[in-house]
């Protein structure tokens, strides 16, 4: 593949596609195989599922931010009529070296956490459990238990971790580093003339381990028409699914049964062994249905850990429902990020120089790569001409974070995107324009140089056109155009670009063409409560020339056999599935046609597929699909799965294995070419109206535009542009951590405290499109859209508050009354954008 | 004892028909009894295990708690199990004292208002995040406040009446109560006594382990409205984060009459500043005589925060409240587009 860009038509004439054109299902709106199930109550969720004899588990959350557990006295508890049993962190399976799917080793990290903790890094670390007949008697156990607890040193601000003098969260230290493939802890205390910018409102800077930069810096400002220096910070906000992570286990002739939700079936698998120290082939994990992830459970949890021992402990089955409070504490985050930006520009708007100081607070369990993604992103969105990024990722005594929708992505176009804006006003450019001067096109480059001193580019960018379109469907000139006050209320209008990465490759699909005639696609991704892990197969389907009433979706139990396939997770869905279904598709199309010829003579190129048959061209002999699967099983071999398609991943070879003999039975892999790195991009649009008075604001209109390639399902894509958007939403305007830094202790742990948005909290029409244009790099052309709208659904709205209010009023998110009213009062932002969890 | 929560612990549950058998249950159990009526507070504290009592009596079964009856003043007693969602529907409150109408309406979500009641809404707890999370803070019976401290987080708390708690009352309902001069019913073993509303409410100086004067065995079984405000020029505004189920950071409600433009009478009340709703009473008494328009509102406003000590987060809750009594009395200059 050639590392540099393939040169490509400038994109200025591709114009929107009306949905489905050209295609039977793809682009056409229909019923997913599940949704009649999720509507009506049916679809079993893991709180679902029972077991003859089942036992419930409660956990025992730490109190303390950072202790050691120095004695536990179970006895009253374990006496207690009804009580089965505790689990210990003793009894917990330790870190542990696996292979990957390469065959890599890859070694432990001693620094992840474990199912249960005896030095607990964070208030709410599960410590205990206790298994009872009922979760009454599990509660009242717990009270009974005596825990003789050491307080150790905590910190649960970033900035604060890094003042001389402060407390570490660890004992080896306070900041990620990363040595080769390793991540390890230093101690990085910066000085007392390092923090003396924050006496000015600036982020303070010292010693940062990751920094990457290319192009003329210097050069760049110098020659910069204006130059901004911005502190902003975002903050850490809770993945907060409406489905805790539940889990039920047993034990059955040596195998493991596993009931929870997750964004992956397939590559869950491996998961459970390696946290377990057992073979994959005796985990059997259902996970038919899940309620949210937002990439908190894209292989399960740590939680599956607990009720599995305890269960093969008490040799009964044990369900560990998880509590909301649970939830806050186990459930993941994002991490906050704190940054200070300066940006040069030209009198055009484009942007010179960018460079960028990120502290990105990592909670208590390893690194993570939202600091990294943060400066990707931000080098492909806004394309600046030269770049530095820095970045410290500080640990803290705070529950753990992981990725969550658009890691990294999302708060880079939180921080950037307001700094737009303002230089928009400055420079007198129009804020869509300024945009566009900025905006990724074509194979767009970014990040730093590699080492072979080329930089990595996307697939194809059509931000530009999806940006010219959004601004004509949302009336963005008239709008600006209008009057901005009127008594006590001042409206703004907002725009914001978006991106995120779209896509992977090198997956497999299966497919079963039935004796009864039925096309049965397994499928491994995990139905995290999109409708993408079925959508993807109408690709299958496309290709078949099946109607999809003839076909069936077998997912969400390991024990049905399922194919190599992605998570859902990383927005790689939409693109690596209708990948691999395409190639599945047609790997079957032929193998229909060999039946055929086998069967009826000729050459397979004599024959056609379609609507449930494998036909003669121009008339003549013909099969049902029904009859062309019990010839495929009489036939044998590579037909019926006896034999295998040699290119498939070992977890599939399995399956067909496990498969043979059911009906034509195939499977292929995706080895499609595919030059870039597949990202979706969006222009998000907002208006807003604020009442000076009492700071509160209403989100009166809102636009998401798609660039994502070719639409498979519209509604489901509009589900997840608007859905999404009002993830980043969220960010702008309340959701949040509350902890109180004296105690390390969260105070703000319940929905009304921690305030995620509600349905009201949004237009009540909000607005998408997609332009439909197919990617290049792909044979469906579709790629995913699960994360790129979160940071512009945040940014178009602080965008929008900034056009009411001004420059002066904000330095974070969330934005609320509070922040607006003693902002306004002061005339500069009173808020203090350092300060964590407030 | 290690701590878990949402898990409600076992407790006898005592559903009476009558008030007459929910007093004598009260009169049983006395401080081992937890008075439940719609269950939206209760429910908290019982599933965090932070209030464990022993007997429940759930007055959701005692019809003559319920209802909206007229009164021979003209005015209207509620019974204290009316549903919020009753109450904002009444054709006579929303004609005669849409003033309360509009309150309930701003409370919480349209779930919880079919399931709260008017008394439980003026009755219900703190909301100090500290409070509710088992902090043995001085209205949990400890000797310390965590909200009040250098780095407490304490945007959402008081910038009046604090006294070694500087938790609001968070009640929407109460402030409108005061405003149309309510009289709360409350009986007990030894009779029935009427309170003005701005009386039943005490701060931490009177008894800072409650926001009411219930005390084990009394009971709040009805709110009179009296004719007095009927029909009168009211105001509520609710300001909160988010725009359906969240408590108030602040809220104002006001009933004023007018000759002319010429205020006659008027109250006026906010809630969530402080550990009371607080009636204005000098503002009131700034007012009467003066037209209600901007230049009184503005005055008014400034009146009212005098004397407001903010916290270290809550500083905006000056302002907004200058702002809400000034809009009350003053009006808001509504944008030409609405």
């Amino acid at each position: 593949m050639p590392k540099a860009p393939v040169a490509q038509p400038k994109p200025e004439d591709l114009k929107p596609i009306p949905f489905g054109t050209g295609y039977k299902l793809i682009g056409h709106d229909y019923s997913t195989n599940e949704l009649v199930a999720k509507v009506t109550g049916q679809a079993k969720y893991a709180e679902d599922f029972r077991a003859e004899g089942m036992l419930y588990c409660r956990l025992v959350l730490s109190p303390m931010p950072h202790a050691r557990v120095k004695r536990v006295n179970a006895e009253k508890a374990l006496k207690m009529p009804g009580v089965r049993g505790i689990l210990t962190p003793d009894e917990v399976p330790g870190h542990a070296n696996y292979v990957n799917d390469n065959g890599t080793m890859i070694k432990a990290d001693k620094f992840s956490e474990l199912a249960l903790a005896d030095e607990p890094m964070y208030q709410g670390e599960p410590i205990l459990a206790v298994a009872a007949v009922d979760e009454l008697t599990a509660a009242n156990a717990i009270e009974a238990i005596e825990i003789e607890m050491e307080p150790l040193p905590f910190n649960t601000d970033p900035i604060d971790s890094l003042r001389p003098g402060s407390a570490n969260a660890r004992e080896k230290g306070n900041v990620w580093v990363r040595e080769g493939r390793e991540e390890k802890l230093k101690e990085v205390k910066w000085t007392a003339d390092d923090f003396a910018a924050e006496k000015e409102g600036k982020l303070p800077t010292g010693e940062a381990p990751d920094h990457w930069s290319y192009g003329d810096l210097d050069a760049g400002f110098k020659n910069a028409a204006l130059v901004l220096d911005e502190t902003f910070s975002t903050e850490d906000v809770s993945h907060q699914c409406l489905e805790p992570r539940t889990t039920m286990a047993f034990w059955q002739n040596g195998k493991l049964y596993l009931y929870t939700g997750t964004q992956s079936t397939m590559q869950t698998v491996p998961a459970i062994a390696r946290w377990m120290h057992m073979p994959e082939e005796n985990v059997v994990f259902i996970s038919e249905y899940t309620g949210g992830g937002f990439g908190s459970k894209i292989t399960g949890a740590l939680t599956l850990v607990v009720p599995a021992l305890l269960s093969k402990k008490l040799n009964a089955p044990v369900m560990m429902r998880i509590s909301r409070e649970d939830e806050h504490f186990i459930g993941r985050a994002r991490p906050g990020i704190r940054a200070r930006t300066k940006v040069g520009f030209a009198k055009d708007g484009r942007i010179t120089a960018l460079d960028m100081f990120l502290v990105s607070d990592a909670g208590s369990y390893g690194s993570n790569g939202d600091g990294g993604a943060c400066g990707q992103i931000t080098s492909l969105l806004y394309q600046p001409q030269a770049m530095r990024w820095r970045n410290v990722t500080v640990a803290t005594n705070t529950p753990p974070r992981s990725a969550q929708s658009a890691p990294g992505g999302m708060q880079a176009i939180a921080i950037v995107e307001p700094i737009l804006s303002k230089a928009a006003r400055k420079l007198g450019i129009d804020q869509v324009a300024l945009r566009r001067v900025n905006s990724p096109e074509g194979k767009a480059q970014y990040g730093p140089p590699g080492r072979d001193g080329d930089r990595d580019y996307v697939t194809s960018c059509y931000l530009k056109q999806a940006l010219d379109e959004g601004a004509k469907q949302f009336n963005w000139d008239a709008r600006v155009a209008r009057p901005k006050q009127s008594g006590t209320k001042v409206r703004g209008v907002g725009v914001a670009l978006s991106c995120y990465h779209g896509g992977s490759t090198g997956f497999d699909g299966l497919v079963v063409i039935t004796p009864q005639g039925r096309v049965q696609i397994h499928s491994g991704i995990g139905n995290l409560g999109t409708e993408a892990f079925i959508d993807v197969h109408r690709a299958a389907a496309e290709i078949l020339d099946v109607p999809w009433e003839n076909v069936d979706i077998v997912w969400g139990d390991t024990s049905k056999p399922l194919p190599y396939s992605c998570h859902s997770g990383g927005s790689q869905t939409v693109h690596a599935m209708t990948r691999a279904g395409h190639a599945v598709g047609l790997e079957c199309v032929q193998r229909l046609k060999e039946v055929a010829a086998k069967t009826h003579g000729g050459n397979p190129e004599d024959y056609v597929v379609a609507n449930n048959r494998v036909a003669r061209k121009g008339g003549g002999s013909a099969m049902s699909f029904a009859q062309a699967a019990q010839a495929a099983i009489k036939l044998g071999g590579i037909y019926d799965g006896h034999d295998v398609n040699p290119q498939v991943n070992a977890y599939t070879k399995k399956s067909v294995a496990a498969l043979a003999g059911t009906g034509l039975v195939v499977s292929a892999k995706d080895t499609y070419k595919h030059d870039g790195d597949s990202f979706s991009f969006l222009a998000c649009f907002a208006e807003v109206e604020v009442d000076v008075e009492t700071g509160k604001y209403y989100i009166t209109d809102y636009l998401g535009y798609a660039d994502v390639g070719t639409v498979i399902h519209p509604a489901a894509l509009g589900g997840q542009v608007l859905g999404r958007s009002t993830l980043g939403i969220a960010h702008a305007i309340g959701q949040k951590w509350v902890i109180d830094p004296q105690y390390g202790v969260t105070v703000a742990e319940r929905f009304y405290t921690n305030r995620p948005p509600s349905i009201l909290d949004v237009p009540v029409e909000m607005k998408w499109n997609a332009l439909n244009i197919p990617d290049p790099e792909t044979p469906v052309g579709a790629r995913g859209c699960g994360e790129p709208p979160v940071g512009g659904g945040c940014a178009s709205i602080t965008n929008a508050l900034a056009d009411a209010l001004g420059d002066n009023i904000f330095q974070r998110v969330p934005v609320n009354s509070d922040t607006i009213l003693t902002s306004l009062e002061a005339g500069r932002p009173m808020q203090n954008p350092f300060v964590a969890h407030i | 004892m290690a701590v878990i929560r949402d898990i409600m612990p076992a407790f006898d549950l005592l559903q009476p028909a009558s008030a007459s058998d929910a007093q004598q249950l009260l009169d049983r159990y006395g401080d081992d009894a937890w008075v439940m009526a719609g269950g939206m507070d209760s429910f908290d504290w019982l599933k965090d295990r932070i209030k464990r009592p022993r007997v429940l009596v759930d007055l959701s079964g005692v019809d003559e708690l319920k209802g909206i009856r007229s009164t021979s003043d003209g005015g209207v007693e509620i019974g204290a199990m009316t549903t919020l969602s009753e109450i904002g529907s009444d054709p006579t409150i929303r004609k005669n004292y849409s003033l309360l109408s509009e309150a309930v309406e701003h409370v919480a979500a349209p779930q919880i208002r079919n399931q709260a009641t008017v008394g439980g809404n003026v009755s219900q707890d703190a909301r100090c995040w500290y409070y509710r999370g088992g902090w043995p803070c001085y209205r949990a019976g400890g000797n310390e406040c965590f909200a009040d401290t250098p780095v407490g987080r304490n945007r959402e708390h008081a910038i009046f009446g604090g006294d070694r708690c500087v938790a609001v009352n968070p009640s929407d309902s109460a402030p409108a109560l005061i405003a149309l001069d309510a009289k709360f019913v409350i009986r007990n073993s030894k009779g029935e006594q009427t309170v003005d509303a701005e009386d039943y409410f005490v701060g931490p100086t009177a008894d800072i382990t409650k926001l009411n004067i219930l005390k084990p065995g009394d009971l709040l079984t009805a709110i009179r409205i009296p004719a007095t405000w009927s029909g009168a020029k009211f105001y509520f505004e609710k300001i909160r984060d988010r725009n359906v189920w969240d408590f108030p950071l602040m809220n104002v409600a006001c009933a004023m009459k007018l000759s002319g433009d010429t205020i006659q009478q008027i109250r006026i009340a906010v809630n969530a500043a402080a550990p009371t709703p607080l009636r204005l009473k000098n503002v009131e008494a700034a007012v009467v005589g003066k037209p209600a328009n901007a230049d009184t509102g503005k005055a008014a406003g400034e009146l009212a925060v005098q004397g407001a000590i903010p916290l270290q987060f809550n500083a905006y809750k000056i302002p907004l409240m200058r702002n809400l009594v000034k809009r009350a009395i003053g009006g808001v200059q509504e944008a030409s587009w609405a």
